[in-house]
């Protein structure tokens, strides 16, 4: 096995992870982003780590890449234009969406509402009608679509969608639609709704199939030109993106259906956090990824992360698999502010960005981030990034005061309590993904990783009660190091919508394994040898009239051995786990699916040299900082001398590259033998 | 007689001073727990109605009831002053008559679920949810007679029984309210959810209890109602005037012929403290358009609303109640003497809302909204498929979000929250009919420099003989517009027979018949327009005929001449422009449309439908 790249693009920093997947070792490097080139920003960091490396680039076999182009194409609406067909009588399906105003009552009086991904003046009908059966109700007529087609095609858009009600159940219409308007718009990419998401829920169907139209031709112009600036480096091994699941998909695969890349900067995170948990021994994971901006949190069960049907990208929400992250506006460039009528603290989701960023960065910010607040308590020592540059603390000091002032307590009290609440805030969003589906967060560890992650994991634990709080190796580049450590994935989903009275066992496992030649076809044609590929299901399944499936995962010999009474069972089981109750109405098998996956890689962690206990060796300096009411002495560390077996009693400071660890009063840390900071209460 | 709390620990909580950082992690705390029983219910709810749509309301109280965190406020407290009998650790209170709780819940359809929260024998908080089940039994099918009389009438009536005693589940009782619905599945699974809902909440209170120690719980619940009184209490001071000013607005009809009737609220600030005072409201209907309101709801909504206009930072909670003197008329249509009728209440719910706005908005035109709210389009749809089987369908339908200071109004969007449509592919393959029509209806919303948002036209073609009832309102008085916005269209129903007759319904019937191949046109409302509409882009206007939202003609209404393509002729938008300002009169702040009278007169011409006769009641008690 050979070098693996994993690079992640983020807004400030371009992350790089060189793996070797003989021997273990890697080497990192992190460079400024290129916003208006990302390419240039990868290219440089491609040539600095190889250097470091003192490697080719063309020894590098696989370029693993999550990006955020997609995302952005969305939420900054630099998609193509898009033109839409869909039945008659519902041109304003994207305009009306699904009529729901996000907040409370009253909330319509200030909410902004966005403007359609396939712009109205671009969205055209067409006769003809399927059922709910599947059944045509009214036949299509050729020239009422050349017609339409050519309207489209007047106005100058780039790509065309068709989706037509019921398509799900028959495409027959949607085909046809598809061969005239080749033959009309040569040139113009085409997708239909039964294609992309052969699923029930016409707004849900269109709005996945307009994303994927709406992105492609960003996502294509992306790859093409990182191909080619790799190329030019001396690259030529295989490019593949994270999707938004966690897993790989080859580059070109993800230029058709980029609708699976919409994720893929946060399922970075996730990925990298599976392959410490390996090498780590540990299974059950909460991970914290604390960016400038925002937190991401997702559980991993058994090493294996939840995942759901929706990606929420913005306001959108598109029906395509991804990983279960959940986001809230809480990150180190937070801003505090105390709202003049309630005199309550409240932290973000403003945020100071990386422009002008905190105070204490220097470069212009002037209101008070949870960064500042780090920085006043002590717990971010003024060299951060290896002591490129230095923080301003009195800045900060001055920038948190005026909180203090607006709620009348001390300096160092207000940035503690500013601490408290953004960690609350992470807090309230892991609940969502632990406690409120089922899992107890007792059973899991807490892994925190980005720039600001290892700051807070010590103290959300606490909160948590998962313990030990991991500051994994490297947390600064942990994105990139999923990139380069996933799998290969691909997968199917059709909608199924019958009572499981009657459906018979045969009939599904008929199903499933159609599902599986075609996802199996699909990663064959990507390059993975068959021998490779491993496929695996899920049935989702309800009492029938529930709007909430709990999908479980089967095998086509499980269900000839258990048959439909064994999925039931376990459905009950689960259901009485999430909500304390079952019910005697009869169930509902909803949609199947099909996952194939390429071959698992054994790639090893570098052991550290064995210590004695001990971490003098790695000691910088003595340290004061604020903590449980007072000031306290610490001890700052150096991560790149820690030993395997080095105990830390908290407080301390263990501080990297890109990285700071704290370790709180009460806690003691341990050195694994790769070199994981675990927390755990002394 | 008040209910008799029963706790094995009667030592009072001690007050603790609260720093402000674990005052507002509890708070956020509480926010959290709140949207847990949001999820819980829409993970579990079977009826369309809450599982799709939203349908239902959580709240977390403190120890004395008063609400922390939830939309509609606290109805506890007067609750446990009329409540006849124990509360103890174990027991779950189960009710349904909105006379039971003083309008808490405001017709019968709607279950709640009150749990008292325990702690070491201790009552620490309550927990409530109130869910919309899709059918309790009574004449009609969804058990919302519009025609009924007395509440009698419309389906089982709940009292406050307890669903759970010290522990012990009552499943006599439920037996016997399942007994009485015709989807006992529904309301059975949605029951559930609620209480799954109810008790995920009182776990988080326990939680947080055991975290900060139980006296710091509950004084931060109370601190946190005193932060919500003082920002109230200085937001009151700024924006309301001790001069009083007045709003009015108008049900159309109450579906049995008779209408409009009015509603009045006046407005004014005594000191620090706000009065609001329902005089000169019609008095009660003889007919289910009765909307018993909750003082205390009222002050929530006032509270938010007030919060939502000035200042969206604000958390809400009850603290503020004393600061507002709610005044409602008894025997009015907002203070119903038992046994009226009540299920057709939603028509008056939503207008309270266009009347806060009018009311918050006249003194501040820059803050101000056009009407919208308005009411809450209902169609039931029912009986048996090809194969025999029984089918029934509730939807709750939208109409245009007014035009706002910040921009237009939305098109088809929900002025309640958390509501969403329902897929029509869903409905296509769970019930026997198809949607031909999902669209917005052009020029329905109200011009303005802002425009309202268009109703929506939702065409059924119906693929079983059955009957269906319609419930709407802002047929006959349109939504106003404001600041020289021109009202909103108003809402219309067109049955369309499968030989094309049409045939124009009423917008509130009961058991109409409808055939095989059947079409009914249910369209809505639009919202008022904002400002004027001759300030508005041409450009705009144009843009909005390539897409369907304004036709050519509608154009005219912003002084826009365009063709079918959304092609605008400059010159003559520009001469058509000076000629309507100089024929119009002053811009008014509210443009209500011709008025009652004209309306009445021209009704028949225009809607299609006789004008509604003005109700006469015997005691004009609630007359100004």
């Amino acid at each position: 096995m050979g070098y693996r790249l994993g690079v992640d693009v983020g807004g400030t920093f371009t992350d790089l992870l060189l793996f070797n997947g003989d021997t273990g070792a890697f080497w990192r490097h992190k460079t400024p982003s290129t916003p208006h080139d990302s390419s240039e920003g990868i290219l440089n960091g491609v040539n600095a780590i190889c250097a470091d490396a003192r490697i080719n680039a063309n020894e590098i076999e696989f370029f693993l890449h999550g990006t955020t182009v997609a995302t952005n194409a969305v939420l900054e609406g630099k998609g193509a234009r898009v033109g839409l067909i869909t039945t008659e009588g519902y041109r304003h399906i994207m305009q009306i969406a699904r009529s729901f105003v996000p907040g409370g009552l009253a909330a319509w009086i200030i909410w902004p509402k966005p403007q359609p991904l396939a712009a109205l003046e671009d969205t055209v009908t067409i006769k003809g009608r399927m059922n709910a059966a599947g059944e045509e109700v009214r036949p299509i007529d050729d020239e009422d679509i050349k017609g339409a087609l050519t309207t489209l095609k007047a106005q100058g858009v780039e790509a065309i969608t068709v989706s037509l009600i019921n398509a799900y159940t028959n495409g027959a219409h949607e085909k046809r639609v598809g061969e005239l308007a080749r033959g009309i718009m040569q040139d113009v990419p085409i997708s239909l709704s039964h294609e992309v998401l052969p699923e029930m829920q016409e707004y849900e169907r269109t709005l996945t199939t307009v994303a994927n139209a709406a992105v492609r031709p960003v996502v294509g112009k992306y790859v093409s030109n990182l191909r080619e600036k790799l190329a030019i480096a001396g690259m030529a091994g295989k490019l593949s993106l994270l999707r938004s699941d966690g897993g790989l998909m080859s580059a070109q695969k993800a230029e058709e259906q980029p609708v699976n890349i919409l994720m893929s900067g946060p399922a970075g995170g996730v990925t990298g956090a599976l392959w410490v948990g390996k090498n780590a021994g540990i299974k059950n994971i909460l991970t914290l990824d604390v960016g400038g901006t925002s937190t991401d949190v997702a559980l991993i069960e058994n090493l294996e992360p939840r995942r759901q049907r929706t990606t929420e990208v913005g306001h959108l929400s598109v029906r395509a698999s991804a990983l279960d992250v959940k986001t809230v506006g809480a990150g180190g460039g937070s801003i505090a502010y105390v709202p003049e009528l309630t005199k309550a603290l409240r932290v973000g989701p403003q945020s100071a960005g990386a422009v002008p960023g905190p105070v204490a960065y220097g470069k212009g910010g002037e209101l008070p981030t949870v960064t500042d607040a780090n920085v006043v308590l002590g717990y971010l020592p003024e060299n951060l990034l290896g002591g490129s540059f230095k923080l301003d603390r009195e800045g900060a000091k001055k920038a948190v005061q005026t909180i203090a002032d607006a709620l009348g307590i001390d300096l160092m009290a207000a940035a503690r309590g500013i601490i408290d609440i953004v960690n609350e805030n992470m807090f309230g969003a892991l609940r969502m993904i632990s406690v409120q589906q089922g899992y107890d967060p007792r059973h899991f560890a807490l892994m925190g990783f980005g720039g600001a992650g290892p700051l807070h994991v010590n103290a959300v634990a606490r909160l948590m009660g998962s313990w030990p709080a991991i500051s994994p190796v490297s947390p600064g580049v942990l994105c990139a190091l999923g990139d380069a450590t996933t799998r290969m994935r691909t997968e199917t989903a059709r909608s199924y919508s019958k009572l499981a009275s009657q459906t018979k066992a045969d009939d599904l496992i008929a199903l499933l394994d159609e599902m599986a030649t075609q996802t199996r076809g699909e990663l064959m044609a990507d390059g993975v040898p068959e021998a490779d590929i491993v496929s695996e299901f899920e049935v989702d399944v309800r009492y029938a009239g529930q709007a909430f499936e709990v999908p479980l995962t089967i095998t086509p010999d499980v269900l000839r051995n258990d048959g439909i009474e064994g999925i039931l069972k376990r459905f009950d089981e689960e259901h009485l786990r999430l909500f304390t109750f079952n019910m005697e109405t009869p169930h509902e098998i909803v949609n199947l699916r099909a996952v194939a996956l390429g071959k698992a890689l054994d790639l090893p962690a570098i052991e550290l040299p064995k210590g004695d206990g001990n971490p003098i060796a790695a000691k910088m300096r003595d340290h004061t900082l604020w903590m449980d009411g007072k000031e306290q002495p610490a001890v700052i560390y150096d991560r790149s001398k820690l030993r395997q077996g080095d105990v830390i009693p908290g407080p301390a400071i263990v501080v990297e590259m890109d990285s700071t660890t704290l370790i709180e009063t009460g806690c003691v840390a341990k050195v694994d033998a790769v070199g994981n900071i675990l927390i755990s209460l002394a | 007689m008040p209910a008799t709390i029963v706790q094995t620990n009667t030592t009072p909580f001690a007050k603790i001073d609260i720093d402000p950082v674990t005052l507002d992690i509890i708070e956020n705390a509480l926010r959290n727990a709140r949207i847990e029983m949001d999820a819980t219910l829409v993970r579990t709810a079977m009826s369309p109605g809450i599982r799709e749509q939203g349908d239902a309301f959580p709240l977390i109280a403190d120890h004395t009831g008063k609400m922390i965190v939830g939309q509609f406020g606290s109805f506890i407290g007067g609750f446990l002053d009329g409540f006849d009998g124990t509360l103890e650790d174990g027991d779950m209170i189960f009710l349904s008559d909105p006379y039971s709780c003083d309008g808490a819940i405001s017709h019968s359809n709607d279950w709640l679920i009150l749990l008292p929260i325990f702690k070491d024998g201790r009552l620490i908080a309550y927990t409530a949810m109130f869910g919309h089940m899709s059918d309790i039994g009574g004449k009609v099918v969804g058990s919302m007679p519009i025609n009924a009389r007395s509440i009698f009438e419309e389906g089982v009536r709940i009292p406050p029984v307890k669903i759970w005693k010290k522990g012990e589940y009552n499943d006599d009782l439920m037996k016997l309210v399942m007994h009485q619905t015709r989807k006992p599945d529904w309301c059975q699974a949605d029951l559930n959810a609620l209480i799954a809902s109810c008790r995920v909440a009182a776990r988080r209170v326990v939680e947080m209890a055991e975290r900060f120690g139980d006296d710091v719980y509950v004084s931060a619940t109370q601190e946190l109602l005193a932060r919500n009184h003082r920002a109230m209490k200085a937001l009151i001071g700024m924006a309301i005037a001790e001069e009083p000013v007045s709003f009015e607005d108008y049900i159309c009809d109450d579906g049995m012929g008779y209408g409009p009737y009015k509603i009045k609220c006046t407005m004014w600030r005594e000191g620090e403290k706000v009065v609001l005072d329902f005089s000169g409201t019609d008095p009660q209907s003889v007919a289910s358009i009765n909307f018993f309101l909750n003082e205390n709801m009222f002050k929530m909504f006032f509270g938010i609303y007030m919060i939502m206009v000035f200042d969206p930072q604000i958390l809400f909670n009850d603290g503020f109640y004393d600061l507002i003197d709610v005044r409602i008329p008894e025997g009015s249509l907002l203070k119903p003497k038992f046994p009226a009728a009540l299920s057709g209440r939603t028509h008056a719910l939503g207008r309270i809302f266009d009347i806060l706005g009018g009311l918050l908005g006249q003194k501040t035109p820059e803050f101000l909204n056009a009407a919208g709210f308005s009411s809450s389009p209902h169609l039931f749809y029912s009986g048996n498929d090809k194969k025999g089987e029984w089918f029934q369908l509730f939807q709750i339908g939208f109409g245009g979000i007014p035009g706002r200071p910040l921009g237009d109004g939305p098109d088809g969007h929900s002025l309640w929250p958390g509501f969403t449509n329902v897929p029509n592919e869903f409905l296509e393959r769970y019930f026997p009919l198809m949607i031909e029509r999902y669209e917005t209806e052009p020029d329905s919303g109200g011009a303005g420099l802002h425009r309202g948002g268009n109703g929506i036209r939702m065409t059924y073609r119906f693929l079983s003989p059955g009957t269906i009832s319609i419930h709407d309102d802002r047929w006959f008085v349109p939504p106003w517009g404001v600041n020289g916005g021109e009202p909103g269209q108003r809402a219309r129903k067109i049955l369309e027979k499968a030989d094309g007759s049409e045939i124009i319904v009423g917008n509130k019937v009961e058991d109409v018949e409808v055939a095989e191949g059947d079409q009914l046109h249910f369209i809505t409302w639009g919202g008022g327009g904002w400002g004027d509409p001759l300030d508005r882009d041409p450009a705009l206007v144009g843009k909005e005929i390539t897409q369907g939202l304004v036709s050519a003609e509608g154009a005219k209404a912003y002084g826009v001449v365009a063709n079918d393509n959304g092609v605008v002729d400059g010159a003559a938008t520009e001469a058509l422009r000076s000629s309507m300002k100089a024929s119009r009169g002053a811009l008014s702040l509210f443009n209500y449309g011709p008025g009652i009278d004209a309306l009445r007169a021209s009704c028949e011409a225009e809607t299609g439908l006789a004008a509604p006769i003005q109700p006469v009641w015997q005691t004009a008690e609630a007359a100004e």
